[in-house]
């Protein structure tokens, strides 16, 4: 699904340049969920953000879905992300003057689906992670694990191949974080790509195979105790 | 562009976002409102400095005669000066180049117009057809007097747009025969003119028939003629002058004698008027632009705050599949459709404002303060497209910023 070789990717800093990724292989088939380990400054949300094409890489090969990611415009690659990604944020990002709904169902009116059509789904989704008495809420008025959920449905609805949660938990307490664990535990079971994230190893635990990262090198990809035992 | 669903997409954006709406829309429509009320009043104040002053040709001379006030020639000051017939004759054969019209006037004041039960007193002038442009008048009905009309000394009269009001209502007076001061005229034209209501009032008939009844031995009033247009300011300064002299000699007059004959030229009148609209055309443009600029910076700057503040959410717009021109073309609708909207507001308030305080400011000489649609309207376009120019920029921007960098936590 994911296949990512000798990625580089470097920020310019002034004059010089931040090597953040040095060389990165990768490769995340259909259906698993991963995440990925490291401290902050180990080149964890560049990669996310090259993986979820909302950036691009200087060096090296992306396969996404086995088409190849190069020369991307901002068009192609905005339909891109419409069709394969679904996204969640460690900060929801859920638009505040629209409700629950309306969030969920923003990325099927980028995909020039009809409005009737649209809240049909879109409910669905809602009643899927529990949410659908909460449809005409807005953010403001749901708690943090309600947002998150919301998100979490907003990232379903278009039904993409691939998940990017970036550190989905960060701002949630540990009740309310092992609930969006399962509730992406059971995307993963239903076949969807999930791709995690993390600095907290719990978190990291729950998932199937775990990528370590360090200074823009993977230092480990080893497979959980509970997938191995499985 | 007439998506439906785009458009509920915007409409829901507006409403669910008062504070942006408001802000921006006011920006436009107070400008708007404060343009329309500004060119306005500036209008009025131009009406009234052109109706006081316009109706009559631009290049006209009236030539009154009075009383001597300076011996001369063995003659005593206090003799009374009389134009005659001879004079329209010495006037005519010696400045013949410099004229263009010409005509003796005979007036009689407070003439007793009847027609069936409808009465009046106007004033009567027995002229020349050359007299018609000296006045401006303009014919709506039938024709001015002709030369014809003075050899046969006719009994026909030509009578103002509110004299045929007065004694006919709504009828026409063409054809119709009025009683002046016991004698029956017929008229054969109604004219209209720019000079006003006073203008409207008066009566001319032929000058011959005219002098026929009211003067005796060829005396007649006064002369008013227009210079020939070809001659510059100085030289129809100077031929007024050299007028003046030769008349003056004609008459036995001092020649630094002031009052025995008065030579009103209103040319130069006319350019001092004229200068006066000029800097008041000019004031009011420079009003008129600069609350525009006023708008432009106003609407610029909320545009920019606006998309400024919307950057989170094109970025998360952003991250779930939308193109940086779906992006682009949706702040532009949004804000062509607020700026459009209520530039238009602006606009009705305020022409209605004009038109319900417009009657009790022409006590302050503001006459008929009115813009016309067509330069608000222009202005208003004015404002759409900066507010248009002004959101595209940073939108567009806020397109291409990187949705990372949007969703970036603070």
């Amino acid at each position: 699904m994911i296949e990512i070789k000798n990625l580089h990717k470097s920020y310019p800093i002034g004059k010089d340049s931040l090597h953040v990724l040095k060389g990165l292989n990768l490769h995340i088939k259909e259906g698993e969920f991963v995440s990925i380990m490291g401290s902050s400054g180990s080149g964890k949300s560049t990669l996310l953000n090259i993986v979820g094409l909302l950036d691009i890489h200087d060096e090296g090969e992306y396969f996404l879905d086995g088409q190849k990611i190069e020369n991307l415009d901002e068009k192609k690659a905005a339909i891109l992300r419409n069709k394969f990604l679904g996204f969640v944020f460690q900060s929801f990002n859920l638009i505040g003057y629209k409700t629950a709904l309306e969030n969920v169902a923003l990325p099927l009116y980028y995909k020039g689906i009809g409005r009737k059509e649209r809240q049909k789904i879109a409910l669905e989704y809602l009643d899927k992670v529990g949410l659908k008495d909460w449809a005409k809420h807005l953010p403001s008025e749901l708690s943090g694990g309600q947002k998150q959920r919301v998100a979490i449905a907003r990232a379903l609805v278009t039904k993409p191949k691939v998940v990017l949660a970036d550190e989905p938990t960060g701002a949630l307490d540990s009740t309310t974080s092992s609930s969006v664990m399962e509730m992406l535990k059971d995307i993963n079971r239903e076949g969807m790509t999930v791709f995690v994230i993390t600095h907290e190893e719990e978190i990291a635990a729950e998932t199937d195979r775990i990528v370590r990262l360090k200074d823009g090198v993977i230092i480990s990809d080893e497979l959980t105790h509970k997938k191995a035992k499985a | 562009m007439f998506d439906l669903d785009r458009w509920q997409e915007i409409f829901q954006n507006i409403s669910k976002n008062k504070l942006r709406t408001v802000l921006s829309g006011f920006t436009i429509a107070f400008a708007i409102l404060l343009f329309t009320l500004l060119f306005g009043v500036g209008n009025g104040l131009k009406n009234t400095f052109a109706e006081q002053f316009a109706g009559d040709a631009e290049n006209s001379v009236y030539i009154r005669s009075g009383r001597t006030s300076k011996p001369y020639k063995g003659l005593q000051s206090g003799r009374r000066i009389q134009f005659k017939n001879d004079d329209t004759k010495f006037i005519n054969e010696n400045f013949e180049d410099d004229i263009q019209y010409f005509s003796p006037n005979i007036e009689r004041f407070n003439v007793f117009a009847i027609y069936k039960s409808e009465q009046n007193n106007y004033t009567v002038r027995g002229v020349y057809p050359d007299y018609q442009p000296l006045e401006s008048a303009v014919i709506q009905d039938g024709r001015f007097l002709s030369y014809l009309d003075l050899e046969k000394r006719a009994k026909v009269i030509v009578i103002g747009r509110l004299v045929e009001e007065d004694l006919f209502g709504a009828k026409h007076a063409l054809g119709k025969n009025i009683n002046l001061g016991g004698i029956s005229y017929k008229v054969v034209g109604v004219f209209n003119d720019p000079g006003g209501d006073n203008d409207e009032r008066y009566i001319y008939t032929p000058f011959t028939t005219s002098q026929g009844i009211y003067r005796k031995n060829g005396e007649l009033d006064r002369f008013g003629l227009t210079f020939n247009p070809k001659l510059s300011p100085n030289q129809a300064l100077a031929f007024t002058n050299r007028l003046t002299k030769e008349l003056k000699n004609k008459h036995n007059i001092h020649p630094r004698d002031q009052a025995a004959i008065r030579v009103q030229n209103y040319a130069e009148g006319t350019q001092a008027v004229n200068g006066l609209m000029f800097g008041l055309t000019v004031m009011i443009l420079f009003i008129g632009i600069g609350t525009l600029i006023a708008g432009i910076i106003g609407i610029s700057n909320i545009m920019v705050y606006i998309v400024k503040e919307r950057t989170k959410e094109l970025g998360i717009r952003k991250a779930l599949g939308a193109t940086p021109k779906s992006i682009i073309g949706m702040i532009m609708m949004e804000s062509i459709f607020i700026t459009a909207l209520s530039g238009y507001a602006g606009l009705l308030l305020g022409t209605s404002v004009l038109k319900l305080i417009g009657p009790t400011l022409e006590e302050y000489f503001i006459k008929d303060p009115s813009v016309e649609t067509s330069v608000v309207v222009g202005a208003t376009i004015m404002l759409v497209i900066a507010g248009t120019i002004a959101g595209y920029l940073p939108a567009k921007r806020a397109a291409r910023i990187k949705p990372i960098v949007a969703l970036r936590d603070e």
